[in-house]
């Protein structure tokens, strides 16, 4: 017998009521390894208005480039204090953060090492289904042999590398722009 | 090398479109432009893990979390957490939120005048067991004005949200009753074009479920998206 997915529908304007509990937007506890980094941006809509009614979601590799995953069984550290999961739901300014460490490099679907980056779900009032990005990390040289990168026009990678924030060591600044013309976030089907 | 083994695409129709103009919200937050579709990797295949310590047992009785009973009615929300192909899937988190009885719900930007119960805040979660089973006990959701076009209103609904076993399976769906009159008028329930596919949203009325003097039975299934059959080495 066959079965098909469930339909999507938003999680509508209430979501934190449901959603919040789960809220983790401190990923590292001290010990954990790697690079410390802190991920900020806004969400917008198409008139370039915040959306304070979002959630993003994020997914990461460890420093090791090890998710905490069944379905990874390479032979790299796993460290129990890092699940790789991260939520938040935006503020009344659209905001959100994360503090995190720089995920290591895990292969793509070619074999060939993907750049270091986070998975991303959008969530929001008037997204019936999510979105799917990524964000990279600044001035990276593995981006030239990124394959998700090298699908993407050129033109429009920049919406998925993060940008370092002057005079704050270790803070990138990442915003999604959902709907708004020539700088819109490439968003992904998966 | 890890072996990935790939989820499957949506099937046309199936799922809603970004763009729903007659959900007037998703106009101003759909993308512009086209997806851009990837090979799935082991970024895509793998996602969060939750333990059973994350729930507590009463965390899916909604009746239960204040002093006093909910005013309502009361029901069993039950069913399987199924993939593509049938199996279940286990160990997977739901998280449920929910109006009251008369249609409000606990959040501040709700500002429908109706009451709030005290005795009621409208969210559970769960895990499924060995066989994909889930079971929440609720009250039933009343059904509550919205502003998206001229008299309209939200048919009685569940929001629920699953992981499933990877970043590709989750999904955020909404449950609703068997043979409510406000289906065919509301929007978001239509965004989805196709018919049988909409009616995958549908809880079934089961009395077999239904416990005596206590509460109404409500069947609901979910199926998140299962793997193709083919492996390919990466």
């Amino acid at each position: 017998m066959a079965y098909f997915m469930t339909p999507s529908q938003t999680v509508g304007p209430y979501l934190h009521i449901g959603l919040d509990w789960l809220n983790t937007t401190e990923l590292a506890p001290s010990g954990v390894a790697g690079e410390r980094i802190v991920l900020q941006g806004r969400m917008w809509d198409a008139d370039g208005q915040p959306i304070p009614d979002g959630l993003v979601e994020i997914w990461q590799a460890n420093s090791y480039g090890r998710y905490a995953h069944s379905a990874d069984t390479r032979a790299l550290p796993l460290e129990a204090g890092f699940t790789g999961f991260g939520r938040t739901p935006t503020d009344a300014q659209g905001r959100f953060r994360f503090a995190t460490i720089k995920p290591g490099q895990v292969p793509g679907a070619n074999g060939q090492l993907q750049a270091p980056h986070i998975m991303v779900h959008v969530f929001g009032r008037g997204l019936i289904k999510q979105l799917v990005t990524r964000v990279y990390f600044p001035g990276d040289a593995a981006h030239a042999l990124d394959p998700v990168l090298l699908q993407v026009p050129a033109a429009r990678r920049d919406t998925l590398i993060a940008k370092p924030v002057a005079g704050q060591t270790g803070s990138l600044e990442w915003d999604i722009f959902i709907g708004s013309g020539g700088n819109e976030t490439v968003f992904f089907a998966i | 090398m890890s072996e990935v083994l790939p989820y499957r695409r949506p099937v046309a129709g199936s799922q809603p479109e970004s763009l729903c103009p007659a959900y007037a919200s998703t106009v101003k937050r759909s993308p512009g432009q086209p997806l851009i579709l990837l090979p799935q990797s082991l970024s895509e295949i793998t996602g969060p893990v939750f333990g059973h310590d994350r729930v507590r047992e009463s965390d899916a009785d909604l009746t239960r979390q204040h002093a006093g009973e909910p005013l309502g009615e009361r029901i069993i929300v039950t069913g399987r957490v199924l993939d593509e192909d049938g199996s279940p899937v286990r160990e997977c988190l739901l998280e449920v939120w929910q109006a009251n009885a008369a249609g409000r719900y606990l959040h501040q930007r709700d500002t429908h005048a109706a009451p709030l119960d005290p005795n009621f805040t409208g969210t559970g979660r769960t895990m499924t067991d060995a066989d994909g089973n889930y079971r929440f006990l609720t009250i039933r959701p009343g059904a509550y004005p919205w502003r998206n076009h001229p008299n309209a209103w939200r048919p009685a609904h569940m929001h629920f949200s699953l992981f499933g076993q990877a970043f590709a399976t989750r999904l955020v769906t909404q449950m609703y009753f068997p043979g409510d009159p406000l289906l065919p008028f509301d929007p978001i329930y239509n965004s989805v074009p196709d018919d049988t596919a909409r009616l995958r949203m549908v809880s079934s009325f089961d009395l077999a479920l239904t416990e005596p003097e206590f509460a109404l039975g409500f069947r609901f299934d979910i199926v998140l998206r299962g793997r193709i059959a083919t492996p390919m080495e990466t």
